[in-house]
């Protein structure tokens, strides 16, 4: 008893910590990183041609990345929660005055070494931040106008920057994260349940006030084929792409639709659509498998932590995934409007896979640190 | 801290009930997704794989090489050659305005042509095969072919494409190809099935006739392409057909002989084997090079074609209605045979001209044949007989006659769609076209081949073949290999004569007329037994000819080239032993005597030396078979 309360609460050493390690989640995010690997050769023609070198660079510095923060204890990301936060809003403050513009919309800043996408990093730090927020806060407490305000205003301020880049996609994926947050601290259902109600009421305002090319958007999702050519061109490519596949799929390196340029945007947001093309619906199974366990594995880590503050990062983080996993696949597979939203991991990007990582290292830190308690 | 640990507790229940809710709705997703994808890759996977297929395999079809015709000794008449083009892919030029350039100066190009080779350059994608040069002289092309280390992404290219080595001399009957134009597509299934850009197809003669049989069948080649259309790999290669060959009855060697015989004139002649009905040859005069054609004729060429006076775009044996003048005798003085109107020795005298319903019938002979019988009529063409016996036989039974021997019908069927029927009137004829009853002067002129009467020389030759074979019905025919149903009809060799002695009287009449001292054609006679031939001669007015010119009596030179009378002449040989019959026909040539008959002689000389050659090629086939 003695020895156990010792070594829980001497910080163990770096030999304890390893042994603490979730390696099915280790495991599952290397295999993630192979197939998107593979994938990403497969975009390239089947050479390894700048995307995949690229996509090789980021995903071993970011593993690595991710390993060094699971031995951070979950002390520091607690303690930086709101720092973090102010540092990524900042970031997407100057991203708004000297921001690099690319096809229309003004997302990236750049490090020299990377072009930063700060929006991306947001969908990480606002739940860390959320989660510092709620960590000690009364149940009574939570339901408190004063509460409810103060996560609003934390959950609106990236938002708005975000929108007005013009990046729609990610705010709401961003407004999704931060939810969740206020879902899992215990914010009255009510609050929920009016909030969809005023949603849906005021949709046809919101309608109103959508851009041109994103009322088209939802105008082809509902029937694609009504401009084949144009907006309808990229669901109903990826539709072929992905029903081409059948049980099997065309084998690795033959999918044509890609290979053929058919496919758009096949490094990244519809990057599943050609992994679905060439490994078929077993492979593509296969593939919502591991992310189910990944966040099944998040979701227990959360479970078995004593701090409130990793259990709610880590629900609000594995349901965050969840729904990226979830609104990309819908919209590659024509169940959802084409909204920029990449898949974890496998799509290419550095600034996306750098906030998944970083969700991965917090998640671990949780687990190597489970028994810690925060005051 | 009691309050604060069952504040903690009750935040871990809220938290945890939460977390089932969500992982149950979680659950549900991806069951949703699952099943999304089951719906598009195992039950609509056809579909989608149609799709797919449907994306990325496009077919490219190559132009069919064409069919060749052949002469009936072998020798190509039309065939094809390997024409030298030069292709340029933009794309795959790095500085296309140098190469263009350079080009330009190889290949002497004028401004023109230069700025017509820019603008298809703007029509087609960068990866479209642009065509500099659609047919290279071979010093052009191996000049560009010494240039081509300086000429990136320029393709010196060899195709096919049509020729036609004797020149003008097939025109007529081949007719020629050019490049198929949206009607010709539009109108033709087979072309629209075959249509590749720059597709050349027959536009007139056996070229248009035999289009399907000739075109042959596209190569295919399938290949895998991009989104952008562009070719990434060939999956299949679909070899097409060579066009079928077609043998000509015609003798390349009669037939250069009748073109030159034409030189310069307009005219027609036609050459027939009396009991097969192959044409041996069919020229028209003047003829044009339909190598123009192939490419694209340029504007002054077409212009020199268009304006000659002559109009060589006329074919003069199809589609040359012309009155048969007295080469029409043989077929009335049949007539009035076979209706026992007369007998060889009703006789009837010729003074010059006959009065006769206040109208004057002049004969050729001012002078007048005195008392002549039918085989003398017929031996000197005296009008004022031919008048007398049409007068008492009468246009209808003229007429009966002259369509059962091939007049007033089309020779070929379908086979030509420019030929013309001619005309041959009766009363009931002239009762519907122009609504006036029959008058009896009609009926006489129309005995000496004026009139309403119009032939064209085609079946004059073949009206002169059906006498040569003893009265015999025949179905001329221009293409030896073509077995059709239609070229066998069931009245083949019937005979079109009630009395085959009636038939040997007229043979002998016109024997008389090339072979005997006074007969019209007695100086183009050849003595020798061998291409002995038997003709009739024929003058056919294109004017009425008015009292002032009688007196005038001006030679032919004299008269305005328009005003001239056709020479005509038809005849078979060799007479002991028929087998060869013909037409000749000079527009505005003069005189039937003068003009036309000594080409036949030239023709009989050549066809009969050519007969045992012709027989052998016969012989060769049967034993082929």
């Amino acid at each position: 008893m003695y020895q156990h309360t010792r070594l829980t609460t001497n910080n163990s050493g770096f030999f304890q910590k390893f042994l603490n390690f979730d390696y099915i989640l280790l495991a599952c995010i290397l295999l993630l990183g192979f197939i998107s690997l593979a994938t990403m050769y497969s975009t390239d023609g089947g050479k390894v041609l700048f995307h995949t070198k690229s996509h090789f660079t980021k995903l071993v510095i970011f593993t690595f990345m991710m390993l060094i923060f699971s031995f951070i204890n979950i002390k520091f990301w607690f303690s930086i929660g709101y720092l973090s936060y102010l540092l990524v809003v900042g970031l997407l403050i100057w991203t708004f005055l000297f921001g690099i513009t690319s096809s229309g919309s003004q997302r990236w800043i750049d490090l020299y070494f990377i072009n930063l996408q700060p929006s991306e990093l947001m969908k990480i730090f606002i739940i860390l931040c959320l989660a510092k927020y709620f960590h000690r806060m009364k149940l009574e407490n939570v339901n408190s106008l004063y509460t409810i305000l103060t996560s609003l205003i934390i959950i609106l301020l990236p938002m708005g920057l975000v929108i007005v880049q013009p990046d729609l996609g990610t705010s709401l994926l961003i407004a999704i994260s931060g939810i969740a947050v206020l879902w899992f601290a215990g914010i009255n259902n009510r609050y929920f349940i009016y909030t969809m109600l005023g949603f849906i009421i005021s949709l046809p305002f919101i309608i109103a006030f959508l851009k041109p090319y994103q009322k088209l958007r939802v105008l082809t999702f509902l029937n694609p084929d009504r401009d084949p050519l144009g907006a309808g061109y990229q669901i109903i490519q990826s539709k072929i792409a992905v029903g081409s596949g059948g049980i099997f799929g065309k084998g690795f390196l033959k999918g044509t639709q890609s290979y053929l340029e058919f496919l758009p945007e096949k490094h990244t947001d519809f990057i599943f659509t050609l992994f679905s093309e060439e490994f078929g619906f077993v492979g593509s199974v296969f593939l919502l498998l591991i992310y189910a366990v990944i966040i099944y594995r998040i979701i227990a880590i959360g479970a078995s932590s004593r701090s409130y503050f990793a259990k709610i990062f880590c629900y609000s983080f594995g349901g965050a995934i969840f729904v990226y996993i979830a609104i990309n696949m819908s919209m590659v597979l024509g169940l959802l409007p084409i909204v920029g939203s990449p898949l974890p991991i496998m799509s290419y990007g550095g600034s996306s896979m750098l906030a998944t990582m970083i969700g991965f290292g917090i998640v671990m830190s949780a687990k190597v640190h489970s028994q810690q308690s925060i005051a | 801290m009691i309050s604060s640990s069952s504040d903690n507790v009750k935040k871990l229940s809220s938290i945890n009930r939460r977390m089932f809710i969500t992982g149950s709705l979680k659950f549900f997703i991806m069951i949703g997704l699952v099943s999304r994808l089951f719906f598009l890759q195992v039950k609509e996977n056809k579909k989608y794989l149609t799709l797919s297929d449907k994306n990325r395999i496009r077919e490219w079809k190559l132009a069919p090489v064409r069919g060749e015709f052949h002469d009936y000794f072998g020798n190509v008449v039309a065939g094809n050659f390997e024409a030298f083009q030069l292709h340029v892919i933009p794309e795959q030029v790095e500085d296309f305005r140098y190469v263009i350039y350079r080009l330009k100066d190889l290949l002497e190009l004028s401004d023109k042509e230069f700025k017509k080779v820019l603008k298809k350059k703007n029509e087609i994608k960068p990866w479209e095969t642009l065509i500099v040069s659609d047919n290279l002289s071979w010093n052009k092309f191996s000049k560009v072919n010494n240039h081509l280390y300086d000429l990136n992404g320029v393709k010196p290219v060899i195709s096919i494409s049509r020729n036609y080595p004797f020149g003008d001399n097939f025109t007529h009957v081949l007719g020629y190809v050019s490049q198929a134009n949206e009607r010709d597509i539009e109108s033709n299934e087979i072309i629209k099935k075959n249509f590749v850009p720059g597709l050349k197809i027959g536009k007139v003669g056996l070229e248009k006739s035999f289009e399907e049989e000739l075109i042959g069948k596209n190569d295919i080649e399938r290949y895998e392409v991009n989104a952008y259309g562009r070719r990434i790999s060939q999956l299949e290669f679909q070899k097409g057909e060579k066009g079928k060959t077609l043998k000509l009855t015609i003798d390349t060697e009669v037939q250069k002989l009748a073109n030159e015989l034409l030189k310069d004139q307009a005219g027609s002649i036609c050459v027939m084997d009396i009991f097969t009905g192959e044409i041996i040859a069919m020229h028209s005069s003047p003829s044009f090079d339909p190598n123009l054609f192939v490419f694209g004729i340029s504007q002054d060429d077409w212009q020199i074609i268009r304006n000659d006076p002559l109009k060589p775009l006329v074919n003069k044996t199809l589609q040359g209605n012309y009155s048969p003048g007295s080469t029409i005798k043989p077929i009335v003085a049949l007539s009035a045979l076979e209706n026992g109107i007369i007998n060889t020795n009703f006789t009837v005298e010729c003074t010059g001209k006959k009065e006769m319903y206040g109208q004057t019938y002049h004969c050729w002979k001012k002078k007048g044949h005195g008392f002549v019988s039918l085989r003398n009529a017929m031996k000197q063409s005296c009008d004022t007989y031919f008048y007398e016996i049409a007068r008492k036989l009468g246009v209808d039974k003229l007429s009966e006659t002259a369509k059962k021997f091939g007049l007033g019908e089309k020779v070929f069927g379908d086979l030509f769609d420019i030929e013309k029927k001619g005309l041959i009137p009766n009363t009931v004829w002239k009762k519907n076209a122009l609504g006036k009853g029959w008058l009896l002067g009609e009926t006489m002129i129309t005995g000496i081949g004026q009139g309403y009467i119009q032939t064209t020389p085609i079946q004059l030759c073949l009206m002169t073949a059906q006498i040569a074979n003893g009265g015999y019905k025949i179905y001329p025919k221009i293409i030896a290999n073509e077995e059709n149903k239609k070229d066998q009809p069931d009245d083949k060799y019937v005979p079109l004569y009630q009395n085959s002695k009636n038939i040997s009287i007229i043979q002998d009449a016109m024997f008389g007329s090339t072979n005997e001292v006074m007969g019209t054609s007695y100086r183009s006679r050849i003595d020798n037994i061998k291409y002995q031939f038997a003709g009739k001669t024929g003058t056919a007015q294109v004017k009425k000819i008015t009292e002032r010119d009688r007196e005038l009596d001006l030679k032919t030179f004299e008269i305005p080239y328009e005003e001239r009378d056709h020479a005509l002449y038809i005849a078979f040989g060799p007479y002991k032993n028929p087998r060869y019959a013909l037409s000749v026909l000079v527009e505005h040539g003069g005189n039937g005597s003068t003009t036309a008959a000594p080409m036949a002689k030239k023709l009989f000389k050549l066809i009969i030396d050519r007969h045992t050659l012709r027989q052998s090629v016969n012989n060769n086939t049967y034993l082929e078979i």
